[in-house]
């Protein structure tokens, strides 16, 4: 028999429409493997067997009715950022101990209202702060992937790592995960895996835990383009609970792939060769640029000026709207309580326990910023310097740019525990550095494997879209991916 | 622009987070580094720029002014450390 967990999303779907497989025999596949690999991998935070069984049975029954959704019976891994009805939610921090929330995301809903089934819990950075996946209370995840020849563990990348690393490492069918600087793209490069962070509004943000409110976005995880368009068409929707969330149709993204990207012109921002950037990284982009061109796309160079800013302006933005959001972890409504002399003490106590220190850090720096006297030096300049950011996209675009072409990340996977990383957190930051543009302006970004390096290690490229044409970036994610394949690890867990 | 410990103890307070006196001295350095790299933008010229609120031109929808949820004390304390009669209970705050 073959191994059912090797089937992509698109291939299992086809095979339970087919009745080939069931619902119940795919999820117990993965059952299986999650249970003899986690403890290796350590991507899953919760594995959630009984409601796995039960929505596959249930898939099942709706497979012989003819009725199945566009995801009936296919199993999924979800960020334990997600509230999920009565199971552990707690954004991979003490401070949430025990959380179990009484209502479901808006984005999960729809993904088990067309089908799904939900494996459990992944693990992440604590509260999306991270992107190596090591500030999680629960440990660091291990990257599937190892150097040739090494058996040293590597990162799966943040704050998304328990995502990529489950779906690299054939853990789930596909995750969901969010990006608010470069938590999808950065780990889907690092495990060879497909991340899309789509436009700012395109899914709703009720029920993901807030980290920075105005860049949070949600979107899929997945082991290739077809999957990645299958999942977001689900994920995506208007909610009235979330007025930030577009009142736009939902494309059927998979229509797009196998369009030609004939004629289409190609921004290649000439802001992005950065100093330092391993040639193994300039070769993948121009390999990346070379493909485009032989599919028949334009290539021309832009400028988008402001680039090296927008990593600081996000560490002013994101820690000053994180130390707002996190303000609600108190001690009082859920979670940790640490008892003190007084409530001042009480409050004081839990958090101290409750936090770890990247998370401490980013709250103080944001309270920081945000006090008087300081608001205007540092946050007000931020807001002002973002407008610019977001206007050279939007030049970029006025001069007829359909899409961006970029490396995902200055580098392959390091190691778990990395020395220069741990003592110096702007270090850790500029793994984000050709990501968080797409944040700062809202853009959608989409991080498709494009080759291995020298050690054999996963490096992704970059496509930046328009705002909602998300439809262009899976057409021509797709032409890479015909072109470069897909990728996999070797089984060492 | 950098802090020292004093201003790192004063915003732990804002914060409301418990610092040692050590924790403090760490902190202080590793959020210097993080102040110094974000100093760059002040060389930007931001005459005439306004300041970001929203990545897209949108207006906020609104909803009638009506009750369209409720009735859900069990649910909104479900969680919380101590309650009592579907109320948060807390250290005693005034005397």
């Amino acid at each position: 028999m073959t191994d059912l967990t090797r089937l992509t999303i698109s291939q299992a779907r086809q095979k339970l429409r087919d009745k080939e497989i069931s619902a119940t025999e795919l999820t117990d596949a993965y059952l299986g493997v999650i249970d003899a690999a986690n403890d290796k991998l350590n991507a899953y935070v919760a594995v959630t067997h009984d409601k796995a069984r039960d929505m596959a049975r249930a898939s099942d029954a709706r497979l012989a009715a003819g009725q199945g959704g566009a995801l009936e019976g296919i199993p999924l891994g979800v960020k334990d950022l997600f509230a999920t009805e009565g199971v552990h939610t707690q954004a991979c921090s003490h401070v949430l101990d025990g959380f179990r929330p009484r209502y479901e995301s808006t984005v999960t809903a729809n993904l088990w209202a067309d089908g799904a089934v939900m494996l459990g819990k992944l693990n992440m950075d604590e509260f999306a702060m991270g992107s190596s996946n090591e500030t999680s209370y629960y440990g660091p995840v291990k990257n599937p992937w190892r150097a040739k020849g090494s058996d040293a563990d590597l990162v799966p990348g943040g704050s998304s790592g328990g995502s990529a690393a489950a779906v690299s490492a054939f853990l789930c069918a596909g995750a969901t995960a969010t990006d608010t600087g470069g938590s999808i793209r950065q780990p889907a490069a690092f495990t060879g895996t497909v991340g899309i962070k789509p436009t700012y509004g395109r899914c709703s943000r009720w029920g993901i835990v807030a980290y920075a409110s105005s860049l949070d976005q949600a979107g899929p995880i997945a082991r290739d383009v077809r999957d990645a368009a299958i999942l977001l068409k689900s994920m995506a929707s208007v909610d009235v609970k979330d007025t930030t969330s577009v009142d736009l149709p939902v494309p059927d993204y998979e229509a797009a792939l196998g369009q030609s990207v004939k004629g289409m012109k190609v921004g290649i921002p000439r802001e992005y060769r950065v100093e330092g950037m391993p040639q193994e990284v300039e070769a993948l982009w121009q390999q990346g640029i070379a493909w485009l061109k032989e599919a028949g796309a334009e290539i021309v160079d832009i400028s988008l000026p402001h680039t090296k800013y927008a990593l600081p302006t996000y560490y002013i933005i994101s820690p000053a709207e994180a130390s707002s959001n996190l303000a609600r972890y108190d001690g009082v409504r859920y979670g940790l309580r640490v008892p003190g002399k007084d409530i001042v003490e009480m409050y004081e106590n839990t958090r101290a326990a409750g936090f770890g220190d990247e998370v401490k850090r980013r709250i103080m720096v944001g309270t920081y910023v945000l006090s008087a006297g300081y608001y205007d030096a540092y946050y007000l300049q931020a807001q002002k310097v973002r407008t610019l950011i977001k206007k050279d996209f939007d030049d970029a675009f006025a001069a007829g740019v359909d899409v961006i072409l970029t490396p995902a990340t200055p580098s392959a996977a390091f190691g778990i525990a990395d020395k220069e990383m741990s003592s110096d957190p702007v270090k850790m930051y500029l793994n984000d550095i050709f990501t968080v543009t797409v944040n700062m302006a809202g853009l959608p970004g989409i991080s498709v494997p494009a080759g291995l390096n020298d050690q054999g290690l996963p490096l992704g490229l970059q496509l930046i879209g328009r705002p909602f044409d998300e439809e262009t970036l899976f057409r021509t994610a797709h032409v890479v991916e015909q072109a470069a394949g897909t990728f996999q690890p070797q089984k060492w867990w | 622009m950098s802090v020292d410990l004093d201003t790192v103890k004063r915003v732990a307070r804002l914060s409301r987070i418990a610092v040692s006196e050590q924790e403090a001295a760490v902190m202080a350095d590793k959020i210097n580094s993080i102040l110094g790299f974000v100093e760059q933008l002040n060389e930007v010229d931001v005459t005439g720029v306004e300041p970001m609120t929203s990545v897209l031109p949108m207006d906020m929808r609104k909803r009638a002014d009506e009750v369209s949820d409720g009735n859900k004390a069990d649910d909104v304390v479900a969680n919380a450390p101590a309650t009592e009669e579907n109320f948060f209970l807390v250290p005693k705050v005034v005397e």
